[in-house]
């Protein structure tokens, strides 16, 4: 059994959601980052979505496009990231990785390559934010051949066959949009996810877990209680991080505070 | 995965569908055909010359064609593919025009077709290409268009593209993005070719008409590479016509300060990719980062190239070659000097190219048309100080 798996199952004796907290690795640093992922563990994620630095993410909003910058900033390189999840992986052996990046770092590396390096690293699955599933078919190979799982994002706006797409061929989980747009916590999340959570059990997709936009507990517990199996909170995390570059412990005290009440939110009443 | 293929941004993909099938049906429609050529003709002033050079290449045999884009309306090929995309957007009822610019000509013709055709302009340009194209942030504004700069990243087109697919993301119910060259997802390749392709239709029937024969080579400048594929694609049939793409060297290939996605392919550097949607050759670290591209003509400084290109690149149909700054700043001079023709400093380079083979063949008899892609009014200032700059640096070392 994977260890989404095993996560979700847990989860469903603890009648409770996941809570999947994203940052880009290295950002600021990689020594800073490798900290800060620990504390996001250590503080009641149960799942970790990670971030690989990329010069042009176009489908971040500032927060996250400035986490980017400041992880190239200081010339962290693709195998430096892969080498803090290594550390991570060794310390946690069963906290879900996912990763999200941008289908070039994949391409520059060749995508056997990319894929099998993830595997070593000990990462579990990968989401290209910039490959929609109707072109991802040289991913999903690479990925099944080195036992990666290739997770999916639900467009706004979709069709019955993309969805019947996206469901078939998720792993790990199925990725939903709370709404239409890039990433930030400017925007709050305003699409009523019911209709298309029940559509993704319908077609019988991975655990659907609601991202974008997704700032503060009350949000976690609509997502929760409208049926998805977790939610994912990146910008507002980030947030955290820029507005504390000065002082690492508050930074991880502040981060900690804030994972561990939105891990609260998941609990079912 | 072949190369041309495009892949998508999974954001607005139901966006991209829609144009697709929007296209499809207008390509079908003998009321948007002729719409569009009431637009080109009536409006813009198409078919443009084909003017024959009587100085430039005195002393040599070679004769020089350009194709003279630089007299459209909006002062470049740009406004072709404009009024095409505009007359979408109205089909599939949006009313506001998301757009990027990177010299501010395709800026300029967003400007002028939306205001012509009642839509809501706005307006992604890098902030240093802000700086160096002054008139036609002027231009855009008193047509009625918002611009807004962007500082993010290097500040010039590939930043614009950024922003202005980010704005895509989130408001495609309403807008419609009004891609400016033959390069991101697809279906925009194939439009943008298809909006550009009377280029090189009207240049083949002209130049039939003036020497009885086709040229013995088709020169363009390449950006994005919408001019371009608007001169060759009616000329990649004719084998014996030799497609010649030029792309800005900046300061030399070997600087490193340059756009050349395909040109470095020669100098054995595999740039293959995929950025803004599109599987084709960019120019990037060994990590696959993006690099930052260098040309002086704005228009130009972008570091990738549309899978077309890639495309006939690949099959060996077209070369790719890159001219420098130095190059295209002296062709811009001597054609206003030989010829009273002031060219955009992106057409400058095509033409660099074509002078470059004159001179180095005087006795070989040759016909070259070369795509006059722009007009140079919008670079007056830019070129001004960087000649200003040159001759201090002359004079100091003298
Ligand atoms: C006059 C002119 N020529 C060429 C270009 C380059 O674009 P493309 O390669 O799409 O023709 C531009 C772009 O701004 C331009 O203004």
């Amino acid at each position: 059994m994977s260890r989404y798996d095993q996560m979700f199952q847990r989860l469903k004796t603890e009648n409770a959601g996941a809570f999947i907290p994203f940052v880009t690795i290295g950002d600021p640093s990689l020594d800073r980052s490798y900290a800060i992922i620990r504390q996001l563990i250590l503080s009641g994620a149960d799942a970790l979505e990670l971030g690989l630095p990329f010069s042009d993410p176009i489908a971040d909003g500032p927060t996250i496009q400035q986490a980017n910058i400041r992880a190239l900033e200081s010339d962290v390189t693709t195998q430096d990231c892969l080498d803090v999840i290594a550390r991570i992986r060794q310390e946690f052996p069963d906290t879900p990785i996912g990763l999200l990046l941008y289908s070039n770092l994949i391409m520059a590396k060749g995508l056997p390559t990319f894929y099998q390096d993830c595997a070593n690293s000990g990462v579990d699955s990968v989401l290209v934010a910039d490959v929609p599933v109707r072109e991802s078919q040289p991913f999903r190979n690479a990925a099944k051949q080195a036992g990666i799982e290739p997770v999916f994002i639900v467009p706004p706006h979709v069709t019955d066959e993309t969805l019947r797409a996206v469901a078939s061929y998720s792993r790990g989980y199925t990725y939903l949009l709370s709404r239409a747009g890039v990433t930030g916590a400017e925007t709050k999340a305003n699409m009523p996810p019911e209709v298309m959570i029940n559509k993704l059990l319908e077609y019988r997709a991975a655990p659907p877990v609601l991202g974008f936009g997704i700032s503060s507990p009350t949000q976690v517990e609509q997502a929760i209680s409208a049926g998805a199996s977790g939610a994912i909170s990146g910008s507002a995390i980030v947030n955290i991080i820029e507005q504390n570059l000065h002082d690492q412990n508050s930074l991880l005290e502040k981060l900690g505070k804030f994972v561990t009440e939105m891990k609260a939110a998941t609990v079912r009443n | 995965m072949t190369l041309a293929v495009c892949s998508c941004q999974k954001l607005f993909v139901p966006a991209l569908e829609q144009l697709e099938q929007a296209y499809i049906a207008a390509m079908d429609d003998d009321a948007f055909h002729s719409e569009f050529n009431a637009l080109l003709k009536d409006y813009a002033g198409r078919p443009t010359p084909l003017t024959l050079c009587r100085n430039l290449t005195e002393g040599t045999k070679t004769k020089i064609y350009l194709k003279r884009e630089d007299l459209l309306h909006g002062g470049a090929h740009k406004t072709n593919q404009v009024l095409g995309q505009a007359l979408l957007t109205k089909r599939m009822g949006k009313t506001r025009v998301i757009a990027e610019t990177g010299a501010g000509q395709h800026g300029v013709a967003t400007a002028l077709a939306c205001a012509l055709l009642g839509l809501e302009a706005r307006i992604y340009m890098g902030a240093k290409d802000i700086d160096r194209q002054q008139p036609n942030v002027f231009r855009m504004k008193l047509m009625g268009a918002e611009v807004i700069p962007v500082t993010s990243g290097s500040g010039t087109l590939k930043d614009a593209v950024n922003e202005a697919m980010r704005d895509w993301a989130s408001t495609y119910e309403e807008s419609h993005y009004l891609l400016g060259t033959a390069a991101g997802p697809h279906p925009f390749p194939t439009i943008v070719r298809d909006f550009q392709k009377m280029i090189g239709e009207e240049s083949k029937q002209q130049i039939l008409a003036a020497e009885g024969k086709l040229p013995d080579m088709v020169l363009a400048c390449v950006g994005g590479g919408s001019n371009a594929i608007g001169m060759f694609n009616d000329f990649i049939k004719e084998e014996a016509v030799k497609l010649v793409g030029v792309e800005p060297g900046g300061k030399g290939l070997d600087s490193g300060l340059h756009g050349a996605a395909l040109a470095v392919i020669d100098k054995g550097i595999d740039s293959t990719g995929i950025l803004h949607g599109a599987y084709t050759h960019i120019m990037q670290n060994p990590d696959g980062q993006i690099e930052e591209s260098y040309s002086i003509s704005a228009g130009l400084d972008y570091p990738a190239v549309g899978p077309q290109h890639a495309h006939l690149k690949a099959i060996g149909r077209a070369d790719y070659v890159a001219i420098n700054d130095d190059e295209a700043l002296d062709a811009f001079q001597v054609l206003a000097k030989k010829e009273g023709i002031i060219p955009a400093v992106e057409s400058s380079h095509a033409l660099a190219y074509a002078l470059k083979l004159a001179k180095e063949s005087p006795e070989k008899e040759q016909v070259l048309l070369v795509n006059l892609s722009g007009r140079g009014d919008k670079d007056l200032a830019h070129v001004h100080a960087v000649l200003s700059e040159q001759n201090k640096q002359n004079t100091e070392s003298k």
